[in-house]
């Protein structure tokens, strides 16, 4: 059984983030990582991998994105994955959801053979653009259903069940492979790469493709051929800090009745 | 003008209010006509509904084929309507379900996608809200049918009679988009609050809580608001991840959101920056939370809360 995780370098949230002079994320001059809410989709592909062990499962982390983004594989192969794919081309810099989708899949077939694998793996959304739209995008481009948002996975054979919370109840949904399987931050604590995993993690299989290799022409991806554009970008104004008042003897909540009578929320 | 298509928002045919906001936007970009997708006979009452708030037309899709599987259905549905009206625009209520609706419909329509919209304006501009509400963003969807989804309360919904004409629209689905399928659900137990997303008033509780919620519910049905909760008291248990405020859970942009014991990490601040007032109560002065706040108070909130809902209550008399 194959496994193809997909993940993202994201700019650390805890850092200053910014845009370049085109509207693009600056994905260069910051500190970036594996985006943590792809840590899971990771994390849960080495549980099926560890539970399903009397057949060969094969896990491999793939990320599409500009050189420094071959980390965000590295930490997935120090966590566990067998093997990792890095795509990157200067062609692919400010594609959108739709193009990173084309690349993606392209990248997926390839990863196996050149046929779909039994699960493409995602997170729940990145941490910077945070659309969490790809799994659906990618699952549409393959071909394959789509089981999304999973806070428990569980596999049997060639079926798939999942738990989720939507917005109205909780749901139990079924699939049978290949499919499209997306997990939540609350599938559970991803693991930190031990030091003999980051040791076994040099010596596995990384490679990088060019948009060459994958039989994708340039002119299908980049920012100039997006379909949507972003035309301008502004950072909020920061909210200037209010009045904060200390609470002696009660004090506070009468302050606090005052304040929201005088914006009449009472 | 051209049709922009609104994709109704509705629990068992009751249409709910991100609807009428949409439709008050989609008039900015042509004549709104709505899509009801559910039951054959609930779709004469969400016509009514939506006929108030300047809806011309009603497409009235039959669910029979669609419900109880996930999204692919109804891209297909949906890419069926597009391909006959040739909408100016297609507009959803951003929710989980109808993103990944969204997104297989771009690709099928080779359409350019805008999620999270929390404006739009004449020729199709969007505004976003990006990187934790740190940022907004202008754009445009500059290929094929522009497909969109509008944050709940980004407009406010204004009344207009419209003709609200019902015209059934069969689809065909194909095996492939049914493979995936809901095989239980268990729906939530309504707690008489408002939404969270839609709330004009949330109040949250975080870690400083210590697990006891009561404050905190007691100060929001004094208000008339929705109850939220951060990371950390989701985590530890203390409330199921659907009233969990932040990156990671719900997106809300209230007019007033009360955080209390929260300490106002990033991951928060991602999903309730957005609000017009901020107030909180938090015992650490130096919790960042202050930093965004309008009104803030150090103190004890299982002292300071029940305070302010006796006091809430006595002023509404």
């Amino acid at each position: 059984m194959n496994i193809v995780v997909c993940v993202k370098y994201v700019p650390d949230a805890t850092g200053d983030r910014s845009f370049e002079a085109d509207n693009t994320v600056d994905r260069v001059g910051v500190d970036g990582l594996l985006s943590e809410l792809d840590e899971y989709a990771v994390e849960q592909a080495l549980q099926i991998k560890e539970k399903r062990a009397d057949e060969e499962v094969t896990v491999t982390a793939l990320t599409v994105g500009p050189e420094k983004a071959v980390d965000a594989v590295r930490k997935a192969l120090q966590m566990g994955a067998d093997k990792a794919v890095h795509v990157t081309d200067e062609a692919i810099a400010g594609s959108d959801a739709i193009a990173t989708s084309l690349v993606l899949a392209e990248a997926v077939k390839k990863a196996n053979g050149g046929e779909v694998p039994e699960l493409v793996m995602c997170g729940l959304a990145s941490t910077d653009a945070s659309m969490g739209v790809v799994p659906a995008m990618l699952a549409e481009r393959l071909g394959l259903p789509q089981v999304t948002l999973a806070s428990v996975v569980e596999t049997q054979g060639d079926q798939v069940r999942i738990k989720r919370d939507s917005d109205v109840a909780t749901e139990v949904v079924g699939g049978t492979m290949p499919l499209v399987l997306s997990v939540t931050d609350q599938s559970g604590e991803a693991r930190y790469p031990s030091f003999k995993g980051i040791m076994a993690a040099k010596k596995k299989p990384l490679e990088t493709w060019s948009l060459a290799d994958l039989g994708v022409d340039a002119s299908q991806v980049g920012l100039s051929v997006a379909w949507s554009q972003v035309e301008e970008t502004a950072a909020r104004p920061p909210r200037t800090a209010g009045e904060v008042v200390k609470d002696e003897d009660g004090s506070g909540a009468a302050a606090l009745a005052g304040f929201l009578a005088s914006k009449k929320f009472i | 003008m051209s049709e922009v298509l609104v994709l109704i928002d509705h629990v068992g045919g009751s249409v709910k209010k991100p609807t009428y906001e949409l439709l008050t936007l989609a008039a900015k970009l042509g004549t709104p006509s709505a899509v009801f997708i559910g039951a054959a006979d609930q779709a004469a009452g969400a016509a009514e509904a939506v006929k108030a708030y300047g809806a011309e037309k009603v497409y009235a899709i039959d669910d029979a084929q669609i419900k109880g599987y996930l999204v692919a259905p109804k891209a297909e549905a949906l890419q069926q309507l597009a391909t006959k009206v040739a909408p100016a625009a297609i507009l959803l209520p951003s929710s989980a379900e109808n993103k990944e609706v969204a997104a297989r419909l771009a690709i099928k329509l080779e359409s350019g996608l805008i999620t999270d919209a929390v404006d739009l304006e004449e020729g199709g501009i969007t505004t976003q809200s990006v990187f934790a509400g740190g940022y907004t963003a202008k754009a445009k969807v500059t290929k094929g049918t522009p497909i969109i989804t509008v944050k709940p309360n980004s407009a406010a919904p204004e009344e207009k009679a419209a003709a609200g004409t019902v015209e059934q629209f069969p689809v065909t689905i194909s095996d492939a988009a049914k493979t995936a399928q809901i095989v239980a659900s268990q729906p939530r137990k309504a707690s008489g609050r408002p939404e969270l997303t839609e709330a004009a008033i949330v109040v949250s509780g975080g870690r400083g809580t210590g697990g006891n919620f009561e404050p905190i519910e007691k100060l929001a049905d004094a208000l008339g608001a929705a109850v939220g909760a951060s990371r950390a008291a989701v985590d530890s248990g203390w409330m199921p991840h659907t009233f969990q405020v932040g990156q990671t859970g719900k997106t809300v942009s209230p007019q007033l959101y009360i955080a209390n014991g929260i300490s106002g990490a990033i991951q928060h601040r991602a999903g309730m920056q957005t609000s017009k007032t901020i107030v909180a109560v938090n015992k650490d002065e130096e919790a960042p939370i202050f930093e965004l706040v309008d009104f803030g108070v150090v103190g004890d909130l299982h002292t300071v809360l029940p305070a302010v809902t006796e006091e809430i209550v006595k002023r509404k008399g």
